[in-house]
């Protein structure tokens, strides 16, 4: 598989009153070419910054990428110009909003708005770029183009907002996708509907998604890996199976631990205690060592390097250290490695 | 839209209709009448003055003349200017005044707007201090200072405008431009800080994620949300403005409206109160409904509601 973008060792802070906020303190990943890569994590850990960043979209006047490298193509977007930005964004680089409600212009036709990419980007004529428009429409299911492309985003439900955010993010056909939360603002079957509309458009476009979330259950339905952000940083990355099935960072426990599953009865619903670490003064050892009942010494003192699980699988966390004492992981995550082990073995004994 | 300017339209007049009657007899209940204080006039003459003006018969009756009149364009004879027809005096006097207030407007509505969209373009750099600077100086001195600024400067020290009469545009340039400085620090504040609002808006990072320059996300996107709140106080200024600053009028030595209103109110002109009142009326009802067009022109979200439902 092709590498598509590449972010290396990025760091961002945001200057407030209060001093550097570092946001972002050492990111890396790749995205490969026709892939969805999810990223999880809780509010504040740094995930819309990240894509922001990606876009440069980050307020100029107190947002700063202190340190590191986000290749796209040939070209450094961590230091590129304006100017360069804007033939990037909505032509190579799209992005999808969290709430379709406020993520349209209510005084612009949704035809205009679909239409602008592709006047600008692909230079296309007027009735060209409203037949193109028309297209679109309707390849992200709003029935009746020819009336619905005259109308305003006042006169769409939720659900049919965030298609015509679609429609206007994958206008140029763009090599990657950012989805930020988009299903988030909608109810559960809506949900459905348009997560199924970005897997099968993803296809007929090719292009790469990078979709935040923090729905567990919206990752298991969309991605191929997942990367688990904690503190402005990723503390695991895998496939969807090996994060799911087999976790090995404590953070990645909880949060696969606090999920409700359909056989939960009356137990409460586990938590992660404590709360997120504040990034105006980072910790010194693993961000997440507070907030965990495995942790070491060692991780109030170094912080953890990324360790590697398998070809695709890493994660941040002492645990994995040959020295480390052998833990018990919660009970939640021991059943699934058991369902998972299962899972191959039958694969296994099916294949011969 | 047919329905909703006819609806409209009714209810501009029962309005008017509600104002001229609440005008003629609030006047009726002020002490005196046009003849009282002229103490040269003898019993006699001032009953018969009485009769000719119809003001000898009772409230209700003179009420009921009056409005038939209007209703057939006929507003009355002043009692002070000659015996003039009150529309023919009107058509004279409004002339200035709605020159004077349109230019006002629309230079001031422009440059405010602009002012405004630079300072939020820019904000907290020295362009947006200096526009807030300008719109607080606007705001808080009065407009005959400026005026006679103006007229020290441009009309006496460099002699490049007349100072004070009124032929020809030239002659209008400086009283515009004093009457221009409020709309245009108001318009600059609501602009200001509209436009910081929709520029934190979900949509404006849309239009940014599209590829737009800064330019073309404040001209494209911004500014025509950033407009909505200012239409609203955009119609009372208008009518402000047009119908006559009394004050600038009078340094300029303007023929217009302003003056003629409150001299009218001093000596019991009776019909060019009345006249005045229901032009005044007729004008700002007429601008709250060009304000409540303009509005779906420019929000659709209100052009839906105003227009299909009615």
């Amino acid at each position: 598989m092709k590498k598509i973008l590449e972010v290396s060792d990025l760091h961002i802070s945001f200057h407030t009153f209060a001093g550097e906020v570092q946001a972002i303190r050492g990111v890396n990943f790749d995205l490969f070419e026709g892939e969805t890569l999810a990223i999880v994590g809780e509010s504040g850990s740094g995930k819309s910054v990240t894509t922001k960043s990606i876009m440069r979209l980050l307020p100029p006047d107190n947002s700063e990428i202190k340190k590191g490298k986000i290749l796209f193509k040939d070209t450094d977007i961590a230091q590129a110009t304006e100017k360069q930005m804007q033939k990037i964004r909505g032509k190579d680089i799209s992005m999808i909003f969290q709430d379709p409600m406020t993520s349209l212009n209510p005084t612009m036709t949704i035809g205009k708005q679909i239409m602008e990419p592709l006047l600008k980007h692909q230079k296309l004529s007027k009735d060209k770029a409203r037949e193109r428009a028309l297209k679109l429409l309707d390849l992200v299911g709003i029935p009746k183009p020819e009336i619905r492309i005259k109308q305003y985003p006042h006169q769409f439900s939720g659900g049919m907002r965030q298609r015509v955010v679609i429609a206007i993010a994958l206008a140029c056909a763009p090599k990657v996708l950012i989805a930020d939360e988009p299903t988030t603002a909608l109810d559960v079957t809506i949900q459905a509907q348009i997560l199924d509309l970005m897997k099968e458009l993803q296809k007929q476009i090719e292009t790469s998604i990078i979709f935040i979330t923090h729905d567990l259950g919206v990752v298991a339905n969309v991605a191929d890996r997942v990367a688990v952000m904690y503190g402005g940083k990723i503390v695991e990355i895998g496939t969807v199976d090996e994060i799911f099935y087999n976790p090995q960072h404590p953070y990645t426990w909880g949060l696969i631990s606090s999920m409700p599953s359909l056989d939960s009865g009356d137990e409460e619903l586990f938590v992660i205690p404590g709360t997120p670490p504040d990034l105006l003064h980072p910790p010194k050892g693993d961000a997440f060592a507070p907030r965990n009942p495995y942790a070491m010494k060692i991780d109030l003192e170094e912080e953890p390097p990324m360790f590697q699980v398998s070809d695709t699988h890493f994660a941040a966390t002492w645990l994995l250290h040959p020295d480390a004492p052998k833990v018990d992981p919660p009970a939640a995550v021991k059943e699934r490695k058991a369902i998972y082990q299962a899972k191959q073995a039958a694969s296994l004994k099916g294949g011969q | 839209m047919a329905k909703y300017l006819i609806k409209r339209i009714i209810y501009l007049v029962i309005t008017l209709f509600i104002i001229a009657s609440l005008t003629f007899f609030l006047m009726k209940f002020l002490p005196g009448s046009p003849f009282q204080n002229e103490e040269k006039l003898t019993e006699d003459q001032r009953v018969i003055l009485d009769e000719k003006y119809g003001l000898d018969k009772p409230i209700p009756v003179q009420y009921a003349n009056y409005m038939m009149n209007v209703v057939k364009g006929d507003l009355g004879v002043s009692f002070q200017f000659d015996n003039q027809p009150v529309t023919k005096l009107l058509k004279n006097r409004m002339g200035p005044s709605l020159q004077l207030g349109f230019q006002a407007m629309f230079i001031g509505t422009i440059i405010g707007i602009l002012l405004g969209v630079l300072a939020a373009m820019f904000q907290n750099t020295w362009i947006d201090y200096g526009s807030t600077f300008l719109a607080v100086l606007g705001k808080s001195i009065p407009s005959f200072v400026f005026a006679a600024l103006l007229q020290y400067v441009i009309g006496v020290k460099l002699g490049w405008l007349p100072v004070a009469s009124w032929n020809g545009f030239a002659s209008s340039i400086m009283p515009t431009i004093a009457l221009a400085i409020f709309p245009i620090a108001t318009a600059a504040r609501f602009m200001r800080t509209e436009l910081i609002e929709v520029f934190s808006s979900d949509y404006i990072t849309l239009a940014k994620a599209k590829g737009n320059s800064r330019m073309e996300v404040s001209f494209k996107h911004a500014i025509r949300n950033g407009l909505i709140p200012l239409v609203t106080v955009l119609g009372p200024m208008a009518v402000g403005l047009m119908t006559g600053s009394m004050v600038v009028e009078k340094i300029f030595a303007i023929p217009g409206i302003g003056e003629q209103f409150v001299k009218s109110i001093m000596t019991n002109d009776f019909p060019i109160i009345m006249g005045t009142t229901i032009f005044f009326a007729f004008l700002l009802t007429v601008i709250i409904l060009i304000v409540d067009i303009l509005y779906g022109i420019i929000d659709p979200r209100i052009r839906l509601q105003g227009g299909d439902k009615s």
